[in-house]
């Protein structure tokens, strides 16, 4: 497998000007002469499609859920950033860019985060035009807030709803694109494989999970937007529904895939409560901006919150990090947590939690100012918790939320596979070890509105003519796997529930290859997981048949491939002897216990090939040159 | 606490359905009630029986995904809440629970709680956007938009399409789903060339659909999980009238339709 990042030569500031103009272009007339194929309907799939649409390609869209509105982008409560610069507050392209890369601990590729930088601003100029309803100032401005650790204040945002509002932005001019024709949408459906013929994507094969019907569909590029793979720690932040089978399945045939461990574990999150725990639930990262994270000074002091006087608090945040206090990045404020927790001091009935305090600011700035910017986070928080935030402070924990890691793509967002194309969550390319705050959704709609509509058209220039049928030798073995699949998952009839499973690998995966990692464990962890995906498949219990809207079925399918996900996420982080943003191994630390890059040996992309069943995977390096970023110790002293 | 549910189980589209009770001896306050069901489906699939099918994806009341009749309520009897985030401490020992899918033509089961929402796709398709394609923007900030507008434009906005307000309808009307959507864009200058045909357009996709028609019962905005105000159907039905005024107005200043 030969990896070239495809990274335009020239200064930085220029690349994608020079990518732009050296790309080939297909005609306007021709352009419906193409088929692409779009799977998912977040940010990134919803905004690719509409663009794409838009443009004049023919473009089929699939989404597993009911209506692509739903897609996991919905969730996003704090913001998106762009250097705008409105709050003249010292922000520029450069400063996003370089806070990027600094912020994912000089584990991304500069060239694709200068564009993501660049693009930014053209971002919210869209989403505006099309009426999403971005918070203002009095005088009618956008408003703007600091978010997650940066300096400047570039975050825009829809109260604590920025993500379902840019989705649903997305989301309109897609439904537009379908009633005009452009676009055909197929929603509760699957993709269960991809097909590659010639070395080059030719389709997918999907299931219908209202009828179970099996079907294949060709066309010329597929561009796969089928967002993160957190839920292989069955709880996370993310929907339940949230899988990596499209992107496992498209590393199985022949995607490499990048930085698998690198995953970010989200600080403010619900504690878990109990067994039956089914998802965890993020509080906005914004919430640090006005509260202020402690524990008690002493080991077990299990005194109320209100009963622990000042003296007797430790604000670790503010103390460790005086600069940026509670707004370290995330990575470090997960990792400070777990440290408090593990030394005996944590908070709550588990003693997994630390406490998020708002009584100073409402002190300074009244309720009703802290209303008005977290309202629905307090009532959403009370709900869950049946605790009144306003009067006790809330309780938090990290979560595992997001991966950067995913499947590795070029400059054009093009993976190893010639015609497959990865956006959003679901490819690597852009936070390297670590996601700033308000950069996911960022990265989705940069991806779909600006990038991958120039890019697409550069390898589709050249296949003018060419003609794409579902009805090859290539769909035929891909369609009868699928169903082999299927038939075998309805035939075990175990003792287990796939939720079971899923459960253990979760146990596993967070016990092993979590906030803190080291080298037993994960080999302890590569070791175990073998044998569990045998006997999920010798012992699992799955009811009913494909033949319709069966929920297990499709909760079972996605399971099987978080166990095969799983172990290579291990692998990786086995892997990388150093610590770097979400990948923290315990062997690799300073006296202070921060985490310890090792830019000489680890200063690379991991890119993973598959080597087939029971076979180890290939490790392919490309390395990464920093030549506007300097590289040094992140402090956020 | 000790519950007791009645569960509507059909097995397809056109497959009859009926009541199935189950008895639950242990459901611990702390859980959701989807958890609940979780803990149910698990011991079901242990006894061979399939689990109860119902939709749900996020679990933090803003996809709209989830969503069934608890007891006659759509979400339930908790304000302002989305089933997924209802939990089991606002119920009492003893309590017997009735769980039917959305009720409403235009929403059919597809199997046991789960139904198919796709008329609101289709509303959506026939004007519930502002027709600009990417790349065409001018700078975010050359229209200013008082704060005012914005902020009642995001109450509008704010509706996640769970379908709860056409189920609680009497009439099954999905007036408060539409009028949110043209509100929202109406309130903002962005939306303001397509205003008139937008209008008239969703309005009239929602009557090809099987949907009811609105006579203000007011049920849509009581368990609506966002509180989206009855305020806007007033908005949209004002927007409908004038644009029938000033279509006639206009086919008048061009001599006639024809």
């Amino acid at each position: 497998m030969r990896l070239d990042a495809r990274i335009p030569a020239g200064p930085i500031e220029g690349k994608w000007e020079r990518c732009k103009f050296e790309m080939k272009l297909v005609n306007p007339a021709n352009k419906r002469r193409f088929k692409v194929l779009v799977v998912g309907s977040g940010l990134a799939g919803a905004s690719a499609a509409a663009s794409l649409g838009e443009l004049g390609y023919e473009v089929e869209c699939f989404c597993y859920q009911d209506s692509p509105r739903r897609a996991h982008s919905i969730s996003a409560q704090g913001g998106i950033n762009a250097a705008k610069n409105y709050q003249n507050d010292g922000d520029s392209v450069f400063r996003l860019f370089y806070d990027t890369v600094k912020g994912g601990d000089f584990r991304a590729r500069e060239a694709n985060v200068y564009r993501l930088a660049e693009v930014s601003g053209a971002i919210i100029d869209q989403c505006v035009a099309q009426g999403v309803p971005f918070a203002r100032e009095y005088g009618g401005l956008l408003a703007n807030r600091s978010f997650g650790g940066a300096q400047v204040s570039r975050t825009f945002y829809a109260r604590g709803q920025t993500g379902q509002q840019l989705l649903l932005g997305a989301y309109q001019a897609l439904e537009r694109q379908i009633a005009l024709g452009k676009v055909r949408m197929f929603t509760r459906t699957e993709m269960l494989d991809l097909v590659v013929e010639d070395g080059r994507a030719r389709g997918i094969v999907v299931r219908d999970l209202k009828t179970g019907e099996i079907r294949r569909h060709a066309g010329h590029a597929v561009v796969l937007a089928t967002g993160g793979y957190g839920n292989a720690f069955h709880l996370s932040t993310n929907a339940k529904g949230c899988n990596a089978t499209a992107i496992w399945r498209a590393h199985k045939r022949g995607a490499a895939f990048a930085n698998p461990c690198y995953t970010q574990i989200h600080p403010t999150c619900i504690p878990v409560s109990g067994d039956y725990q089914s998802k965890l639930t993020l509080m906005s990262e914004s919430l640090r901006n006005d509260g202020r994270i402690w524990v008690p000074l002493r080991k077990g002091d299990t005194r109320p919150a209100g009963e622990i006087p000042e003296a007797e608090r430790d604000y670790y945040l503010e103390r460790r990090y005086p600069a940026f206090g509670n707004l370290v990045p995330r990575d470090i404020a997960s990792r400070a947590a777990k440290q408090v927790c593990d030394e005996g001091r944590g908070v709550g009935p588990t003693g997994l939690g630390v406490y998020l305090d708002f009584s100073e600011s409402i002190g300074r700035l009244g309720r009703a100012a802290i209303e008005e910017r977290y309202g629905n986070l307090f009532e959403m928080y009370e709900r869950i918790t049946g605790e009144d935030p306003y009067s006790v402070p809330m309780r938090i924990f990290p979560a595992v939320h997001y991966t950067m890691g995913g499947l590795w793509v070029d400059y054009h967002l093009m993976s190893s596979v010639q015609g497959l194309y990865v956006l959003g969550e679901a490819n690597f390319s852009d936070h390297g070890a670590n996601r700033l705050g308000a950069s996911a959704l960022m990265q989705g709609l940069a991806d779909g509105y600006f990038v991958i509509p120039y890019t697409i058209g550069d390898d589709l220039a050249a296949r003018l003519g060419e003609k794409v049928s579902s009805d090859t030798p290539a769909f035929s073995e891909v369609e009868t796997g699928v169903r082999d699949r299927l038939r075998k998952l309805t035939s075990i009839r175990g003792k287990r529930t796939v939720d079971s499973f899923h459960r253990e690998l979760g146990q596993v995966m967070w016990a092993e290859c979590g906030m803190g990692r080291n080298a037993t464990g994960l080999r302890r962890a590569i070791e175990r997981l073998p044998g569990l995906r045998a006997e999920f498949w010798e012992n699992v219990n799955v009811l009913g048949s494909g033949d319709g809207l069966n929920q297990s079925l499709e909760k079972a399918g996605r399971v099987a491939d978080f166990l095969e996900l799983g172990e290579l996420i291990c692998r990786d982080a086995l892997h990388r002897e150093e610590s770097c943003g979400g990948h923290f191994r315990e062997e690799h630390q300073t006296p202070e216990g921060e985490a310890l890059r090792d830019d000489e040996h680890f200063r690379y992309v991991a890119a993973w090939e598959w080597a087939g069943e029971g076979r180890e995977p290939v490790l392919h390096k490309e390395p990464l040159e920093f030549e506007y970023v300097h590289l040094a110790q992140r402090s956020y002293k | 606490m000790r519950l007791t549910l009645r569960v509507w189980r059909q097995a397809g589209p056109s497959a009859p359905g009926r009541l199935v009770t189950y008895e639950l001896p242990d459901v611990s306050e702390h859980m959701s009630f989807l958890e609940m069901l979780d803990v149910l489906n698990e011991r079901l699939t242990e006894k061979g029986e399939e689990p109860i099918a119902f939709d749900h994806d996020c679990r933090e009341g803003i996809c709209g995904t989830c969503g069934f009749m608890i007891s006659g309520i759509a979400h339930g009897k908790m304000p302002a809440t989305t089933v997924c985030q209802l939990h089991m401490r606002h119920f009492r020992d003893g309590e017997e629970l009735v769980l039917e899918p959305w009720r409403s033509k235009a929403f059919p089961v597809l199997r046991d709680l789960v139904v198919d929402r796709g008329a609101f796709d289709r509303i959506i398709q026939a004007g519930g956007y502002v027709a600009v394609n990417t790349g065409t923007a001018q700078d975010a900030n050359a229209i200013p938009v008082a704060k005012a507008d914005a902020d009642v434009a995001m109450d509008a906005a704010s509706c996640i399409g769970c379908g709860a307000c056409v189920a609680q309808c009497p009439n099954g009307a999905a007036q408060l789903f539409t009028a949110a959507k043209v509100s929202q864009l109406a309130l903002l200058p962005q939306g303001q060339p397509e205003r008139w045909q937008r209008v008239e357009r969703m309005v009239a996709q929602l009557e090809r659909e099987a949907f009811g028609s609105c006579t203000n019962y007011g049920e849509c905005e009581a368990v609506c999980p966002k509180g989206v105000s009855l305020d806007f159907i007033a908005m949209m039905n004002r927007d409908w009238l004038r644009n029938v005024f000033r279509v006639r107005r206009e086919s008048r200043a061009t001599g006639g339709a024809g």
